[in-house]
């Protein structure tokens, strides 16, 4: 073996620093998914009637699905059969019976395990202007900043509590742009998720502050089932940010989510995710599995939904958030970058969807892979008929450390109409023997160097992300890829 | 300085250098000529450190210490410096970005304070002056798209800004036009110093018109045939590498 190799084989000692778990005395549901259950979950939540009719008609769905085709076979995953029997639905730090009022009233523990994630949930304390949900396991136990921000009108809760104080906002969007029939884990989301994210903006208003959901699981052989809504007004704008961490546990956990974007006229709506779940350890052993659904529509004219994901944790990653570009001259952007070390898998990617005139999309993909990781770039674009004078601009690029990984890239376009433009551009490279001499002979070690020259390769989009978050993902591409260069 | 002991290695299983011996003092500037295949660049990447190339006997002394036992870094660290031939391009990463992690790097070793980046600045400024060097080329991502001659400056500027002890430029005149290789001489000259030592490989005297050697060798399949002063660059000149042939194979048969 090279020199080389040997320098990349090393890069496999990572240390997952989140792995810690909460001991909190929880509520949770017995193991195993059936009616019972959904109604068992519906009715801790207090929902109204259309919920449960919702969540039900997914469920039914659900089960035709899973005696027929089941899960998603085309992505390049492979993984042992799920047995959905045997996960907990629904499970949720015991508190108050009508829950905290007040961050006073929240269970220490609970601050105590965000705290130790670098998420401060009193507002006395955080110094940036950042709002948090902080979704533990089922529930979000807090909202901060809350009612500043309602004051410009701005709702900003958690999932659960917009079903209560704000159903008609819910029942117009909720499924509005990943229909409870949508995909196999869509459709069970739709059934079973239990909290999440709530967000209105109201017209014209700029929020002022960065909205963002921490999400952690804690309870063993529970699955996540988290849900966002993003309603941007006309003319409004907002940013928001959403993180997760797992405990290490060798066995493998499920985390199905579905978000929701809905971009009104001329508003705007930048989505940016830093997805660090428990990838599993060197051999591969445990991990999330990360089966996310994530879609904006950008409804109204002149709007612009831009994601931007970090994407290093999971041991499993399938997910592609994408736009659909309905308002004339909306624009979609989707900035990725995918880390797969270990035996990590990564089937990731967009789809764009251009219904409307002179609807513009830009795809800047960068995949890197390390140790055994597998890196798969999927996307779609599509340009439908009424899509007259729409652009695309892809590009997919892949980084290699080492010669026992891989990268894959399936780029799907299909244009229907004449007048649109497409391009799509992939490379594939090697962080190379000669760069990384020439570094050292600069007098940089090699594992620094490792990590230059994947920050420079993902540049293009870290660039995309807030401040805080940015230098945050640049540290986390350090540790993802820590001990691969001797 | 440096002392080059019997200095065997090769690549790939070839053997490229066969025996070299070399001393050099600090304050010197020596030239190693050779035509092409000789092992001039063999012998620049043995001392840098590069893994590709395998050290199979022979020692070298760098400052009193054992410089085939130090990783790459770790010599460039300790003051050596090889100005490549060709130079490698990474993306999205700016060569200012790039020299203040080797000017750091260099700095904790030697158990000096980091710079920060308005002091790591304000020292780069001065350099750039030393090769023309313009805020827009050191600005943009590390050699990418730059052209030949911008280039070998931007390795005479990092040579600059790294302050070697020994610098070992490697074939640094090729690939330039005579207005870009004024430049580079320049540099190279300004740079000159009685606590600094250099290693100029070249293939051709032209370079030599400018950065004056006070020793020339000459490498032949591995070996230093002849050593001289500046005069001997002149004598290859005029009669090209060939005539040097039989005493290369005079002295394999000795040693053989």
């Amino acid at each position: 073996m090279s020199n080389q190799s040997k320098t990349i084989e090393a890069l496999a000692n990572q240390e997952y620093k989140y792995g810690f778990v909460t001991d909190i005395e929880t509520d949770s549901a017995p193991r195993g998914l059936n009616e019972d259950i959904i109604r068992l979950i519906s009715s801790k939540k207090n929902e109204p009637p259309f919920m449960l009719e919702w969540r039900l008609k997914a469920y039914r769905h659900w089960v035709k699905m899973e005696k027929s085709e089941g899960e998603p076979k085309w992505a390049n995953v492979k993984y042992p059969p799920i047995d959905y029997q045997n996960i907990i639905y629904y499970s949720a730090p015991k508190q108050k019976a009508d829950g905290p009022k007040s961050l006073d009233e929240v269970d220490p523990k609970l601050l105590e395990t965000f705290e130790k994630l670098g998420i401060s949930l009193s507002e006395q304390k955080r110094l940036s202007g950042i709002a948090v949900d902080a979704v533990f396991d089922s529930v979000s136990v807090a909202t901060t900043f809350k009612e500043k921000l309602s004051e410009l009108g701005i709702i900003f809760c958690a999932f659960s509590e917009a079903v209560e104080n704000h159903p008609e906002l819910v029942q117009k969007y909720l499924g509005s742009v990943v229909p409870y029939t949508d995909n196999f884990f869509a459709t069970l989301n739709s059934a079973v998720f239990t909290d999440g994210s709530f967000c209105y903006i109201p017209k014209g208003v700029r929020c002022p502050m960065e909205l963002s959901t921490y999400f952690r699981i804690n309870q063993a052989d529970t699955g996540q089932f988290e849900r966002t809504l993003i309603i941007a007004d006309e003319g409004s704008y907002v940013s928001y940010l959403e993180g997760c961490t797992a405990p290490m546990r060798d066995t493998n956990q499920l985390h199905a989510a579905v978000v929701e974007l809905i971009a009104l006229d001329n508003a705007q709506i930048k989505y940016s995710t830093i997805q660090n779940w428990y990838p599993g350890d060197k051999e591969g052993k445990g991990g999330i599995y990360n089966f996310v659904t994530k879609r904006g529509k950008c409804l109204g004219k002149n709007s612009k939904i831009s994601w931007t994901q970090v994407e290093t944790g999971s041991a499993i990653t399938w997910k592609y958030p994408s736009c659909i570009l309905q308002g004339e001259n909306s624009i979609g952007e989707f900035y990725s970058v995918a880390l797969t070390n270990n035996y990590q898998q990564a089937d990731t990617g967009t789809k764009m969807i251009h219904l409307g005139k002179n609807t513009r999309s830009t795809i800047i993909s960068k995949g890197i892979s390390a140790g055994h990781g597998q890196n798969t770039y999927r996307g779609l674009v599509k340009m439908q008929k009424g899509a007259t004078g729409a652009r695309n601009y892809s590009q997919c690029d892949s980084l290699l450390l080492g010669d026992k990984c891989g990268a894959h890239t399936f780029p799907y376009l299909e244009v229907n109409n004449s007048t649109s433009q497409v391009e799509h551009e992939a490379s594939t490279s090697k962080i190379g023997e000669d760069q990384l001499f020439y570094c050292k002979q600069r007098g940089i070690s090699a594992e620094d160097a490792v990590n230059m020259i994947v920050n420079g390769f993902c540049k293009t989009v870290l660039r995309e992300l807030p401040m805080e978050f940015a230098v945050e993902a640049q540290k986390l591409l350090g540790v993802s890829l820590e001990g691969s260069v001797g | 300085m440096l002392e080059i002991r019997n200095l065997h290695a090769s690549v790939g299983g070839k053997e490229i250098l066969r025996g070299i011996d070399l001393t050099v003092n600090a304050g010197e500037v020596h030239a190693v000529m050779g035509p092409n295949g000789s092992g001039k660049s063999t012998l620049a990447h043995v001392l840098a450190g590069r893994e590709t190339y395998v050290v199979t006997a022979g020692e070298v002394v760098y400052e009193g210490k054992d410089l085939l036992a130090m990783s790459p870094e770790d010599r460039a660290r300790e003051g050596i410096f090889l100005a490549f031939q060709y130079p490698v391009e990474i993306p999205g990463v700016s060569t200012t970005y790039f020299l203040k992690a080797g000017v750091n790097a260099i700095r904790k070793h030697r158990g000096l304070e980091e710079l920060d980046a308005i002091e790591f600045l304000a020292m780069v400024k001065e350099k750039m002056k030393l090769v023309e060097m313009d805020q827009a080329l050191i600005n943009r991502p590390l050699n990418e798209g730059f052209s030949g001659g911008e280039k070998k400056r931007n390795e005479i500027f990092q040579m600059g800004v790294l302050d070697p002890k020994l610098a070992i430029l490697d074939e640094t005149d090729s690939g330039l036009d005579i207005d870009a290789l004024k430049i580079v001489a320049n540099g190279v000259n300004a740079f000159r110093s009685p606590a600094r030592a250099m290693l100029v490989i070249t293939h051709y005297q032209r370079l030599l018109n400018y950065i004056i050697p006070d020793f020339v060798h000459v490498i032949f399949d591995g070996r230093i045939v002849k050593s001289g002063g500046k005069a001997l660059a002149l004598e290859l000149e005029e009669k090209g590498y060939d005539w040097l042939k039989p005493e290369a194979d005079l002295a394999q048969h000795t040693i053989a």
